[in-house]
């Protein structure tokens, strides 16, 4: 039933690319998100100002476009990059070559990160402030804080808009077949070029994303249940 | 970039001299599929509140599967799938309207974007306030007149900053046509880049007009909504 005229290893092979690229794209986007509210809401006003440029400039251009931009001009900055480091110091023959899969994760979670920014900064928003001040009060230091205190209160906040946040990026993994990494989508397009069955193949792709959409929707909801403990609701 | 402006001026704004590209193709395939998927949407989102599981079961269904997989999915199924079905090759009027690149792209994008604007919808008129409601069987409305005069108009407006978005994100995803060989913004910079290996120019300057775009469209949007939303302004 797998086997899907030979071409089941192959797909299923894609899948894992997607999965992974999607995985470690949250990632980078989690971090970036993370750093960018916390810009945005510090008191610092250059720091404000870069996190609100880079919210503003991502979300108001296309991801496909923001995708060809940097995938096609990192390796030449990496270039120059290197030739001018080699310039410093001839001895050394120093290279670095970006695959479709790292420049994948570093485009979408540089993009998605802008997302994850903004949904940070209305959760951080959302804790309220005697809990910080209760937790200064114990003389923890900022990072104590917000590894106890923080984060743990503003992931309830900010889990809807993650999940979102989340569905998007699995999604927006498709984009990363354009410029040649072998994803589900790019597995189904070879598989329907071969055998003429466009159609089946791009099928068995949707499938595979709405079985991850399944799925993610499980564990958003065991997370959200997760994080929901102690917390009082009103009964209607 | 002032080489690519002095040569590709006139594709990114109208026409390539053939055919209608750049901006102009991009407003029309962001315009049209709009406009399609509201038509879709509207009939839709009231049927998505019925309370008859095969009335909103379809619905769900239609809208589980254009949300739950990539849009570029569903643009290489449509474009490149379907016209390889057999019925398809067979049938003239079927056949002519699949092998254009614009009629699929027009197609998939409605279709999508008809699926997020019967989710925004839904969700407004299940909010709608039941006084509102009450008030207007009270004045012996028919459930048609219930629906034109009182639950739509009050939906609408409501979903504006909801639809804001998605139309935003609407003008994001028409960059996808480049891939079915329409020739929007995007294309006509691609073939900038090909013709200069210039990929920070050339990319660059598709994201400065997408940004402008954005904005134009967020700024409009803003002005609509302190009109159709003045009485809900606290």
């Amino acid at each position: 039933m797998f086997n899907l005229g030979g071409y089941g290893p192959h797909i299923l092979a894609g899948t894992v690319t997607t999965v992974e690229l999607s995985l470690l794209s949250l990632l980078v986007s989690f971090i970036l998100g993370l750093i960018g509210a916390s810009a945005k809401l510090s008191k610092n006003r250059a720091a404000r100002g870069i996190a609100t440029v880079y919210t503003t400039l991502i979300r108001g251009i296309p991801d496909l476009v923001l995708m060809l931009l940097i995938f096609y001009s990192l390796q030449i900055w990496i270039n120059d990059f290197t030739d001018w480091l080699n310039n410093l110091q001839n001895s050394i023959d120093f290279e670095v070559q970006l695959d479709p899969f790292t420049s994948g994760v570093i485009t979408l979670g540089f993009i998605y990160g802008a997302y994850f920014t903004e949904t940070f900064r209305g959760a951080f928003l959302a804790v309220p402030k005697g809990q910080m001040e209760a937790a200064r009060a114990f003389g923890m230091r900022p990072f104590l804080v917000f590894r106890r205190i923080l984060f743990p209160q503003m992931m309830r906040y900010a889990l809807p808009g993650l999940g979102n946040n989340w569905q998007v990026i699995l999604k927006a993994t498709a984009l990363v077949s354009i410029i040649g990494l072998s994803d589900v989508v790019f597995a189904a397009q070879q598989a329907g070029e071969a055998t003429l069955e466009t159609f089946f193949y791009l099928c068995i792709a949707g499938a595979v994303y709405l079985v991850l959409t399944i799925i993610s929707n499980g564990v958003l909801l065991y997370l959200e249940r997760k994080y929901m403990i102690g917390v009082r609701q009103a009964v209607l | 970039m002032i080489y690519i402006l002095q040569n590709y001026w006139r594709a990114l704004l109208y026409s390539d001299g053939y055919h209608m590209t750049g901006i102009a193709m991009t407003l029309w395939l962001l315009v049209v599929s709009c406009a399609i998927g509201f038509c879709i949407a509207l009939p839709l989102a009231i049927a998505r509140n019925s309370k008859n599981p095969l009335i909103w079961g379809p619905v769900w269904l239609y809208g589980f599967i254009f949300r739950g997989t990539p849009l570029y999915v569903q643009l290489l199924l449509i474009y490149t799938g379907v016209y390889g079905l057999h019925f398809v090759r067979e049938t003239p009027f079927l056949a002519d309207f699949f092998r254009s690149a614009i009629n699929c792209t027009l197609l998939s994008f409605a279709l999508n974007t008809g699926a997020y604007t019967t989710e925004i919808f839904y969700g407004a008129i299940r909010d709608t306030s039941f006084g509102e409601v009450d008030a207007g069987r009270a004045y012996g409305m028919s459930r048609f007149t219930l629906y034109r005069r009182i639950i739509i108009p009050s939906a609408l407006r409501r979903a504006l900053p909801m639809y804001s978005n998605e139309v935003i994100l609407m003008l994001h995803a028409t960059t996808l046509a480049f891939t079915a060989t329409v020739p929007d913004i995007l294309k006509v910079t691609n073939d900038a880049y090909v013709a200069t290996y210039a990929p920070f120019d050339a990319f660059g300057l598709a994201a400065l007009i997408y940004l402008c775009i954005s904005f134009t469209l967020i700024f409009m949007f803003r002005r609509a909504e302190r009109h159709f939303l003045a009485h809900l302004a606290g």
